[in-house]
């Protein structure tokens, strides 16, 4: 690849990653579709085959999706610099909007009309995390251990201040052993 | 310094999230509440303003913290944070993903955390009910007569009820807001 080209190819997915970053509202899986449609539909960056593994990996790794699909297909597509491309992409429209939110914010907060709509809102977001906790309850493995889990993460984050991050690492150990014990009993989770 | 701190705390965050989005709810309550640099009703303000903004919640959530606290330096330095660790972590796993997707390892982990998740979104959930409904009233049964409690509740339940049947977030909101101000001009 001449460096012309791949110059291209970097700008190519810097535009692509800010249109994504810019048009889709709830983040995450909410981008899964558009990046499918961007990168493997019009463009051919990736096999639409390969969308599937790209949300598996960024499922398994740390971060949001939205940045860990944006940075791993930059890197397949224009190696680190295109991996740099994407994630500044996907970043920079929220960055802006929401610097923006955060100047006016303060100033409009003290018109009691500002607070009621807020009052409002707080009771109507609460809804939306409800959803969320029902997708993700149907998503996660139903099972003794899994159940267990859940419960003692959910106990644990709410009633106790022990770390979250202590709490995490745990389970995560927890889940690792319990599919060793289970393969070795003949079984696959 | 304020600006490393911002980096660090963020960069923490975005280590520890898995699933995205309000999985990382408790973990920021865990770090952003107890360093002071947002209340409990102003991060229940915030996920409604990042559903109704675009782009994903961990981005907007560090960058209003980093400008709420150390502006725009600040916020460089809160999305910098939270970006990082995914960054480095995928350009890691993206030589040798085949490796890593076929990973008995990984695949454990994953098991483990995927219920981990679960029961940190029920208690950031479990948290912010109790801002919300119970803010400024009392722990008496007479609060279940307080117009803030009922406004709330009934609120709630409409808005439980129009996500469940898949109504667009940013509509749920702004019907929120607008049945928060009737509520205000009429009986608060």
């Amino acid at each position: 690849m001449s460096l012309r080209e791949r110059l291209r190819k970097v700008w190519q997915l810097f535009l692509i990653f800010l249109k994504i970053g810019g048009f889709t509202f709830g983040g995450g899986y909410a981008m899964i579709p558009l990046i499918e449609y961007e990168t493997a539909e019009r463009r051919h960056l990736v096999e639409k085959e390969e969308i599937s593994d790209i949300v598996a990996i960024a499922e398994s790794t740390p971060g949001p999706i939205a940045i860990n699909s944006a940075t791993f297909i930059g890197y397949r597509t224009a190696g680190v610099p295109g991996s740099v491309a994407a994630t500044l992409g996907v970043v920079l429209p929220s960055f802006c909007i929401i610097l923006v939110i955060a100047y006016f914010l303060r100033r409009i907060m003290d018109y009691p009309v500002v607070q009621y709509a807020f009052f409002g809102i707080r009771a109507g977001v609460l809804a939306l995390i409800v959803k969320a906790v029902i997708s993700f309850w149907k998503r996660a493995d139903h099972h003794v251990f899994g159940w267990c889990v859940m419960v003692l993460s959910f106990l644990w984050a709410a009633f106790t201040d022990w770390s979250v991050i202590l709490l995490i690492a745990l389970c995560g150990l927890a889940g690792f052993v319990y599919c060793l014990v289970r393969e070795k009993g003949g079984k696959t989770p | 310094m304020i600006y490393l701190e911002l980096l660090f705390t963020f960069f923490t965050i975005g280590l520890f999230t898995f699933g995205g989005g309000y999985a990382m709810l408790p973990l920021i309550q865990e770090k952003v509440l107890s360093h002071g640099w947002m209340e409990m009703e102003e991060l229940t303000n915030f996920v409604a303003i990042s559903e109704s903004t675009p782009g994903p919640f961990a981005i907007n959530i560090a960058t209003y913290v980093g400008a709420e606290t150390a502006g725009p330096l600040g916020s460089v330095c809160a999305t910098l944070g939270v970006v990082l660790p995914s960054f480095i972590i995928i350009l890691i796993v993206a030589r040798f993903y085949i490796r890593f997707k076929s990973s008995k390892a990984v695949s454990g982990v994953m098991f483990g955390l995927r219920a981990t998740v679960v029961g940190l979104m029920a208690s950031a959930l479990w948290g912010m009910l109790g801002t919300v409904f119970f803010r400024s009233i009392p722990l008496a049964w007479s609060f279940l007569l307080h117009p803030e409690f009922l406004c709330s509740a009934v609120i709630f339940i409409a808005a439980v009820i129009a996500a469940l049947k898949k109504v667009n977030p940013i509509i749920i909101i702004v019907c929120s807001a607008a049945a928060g101000i009737v509520c205000g001009l009429v009986f608060l």
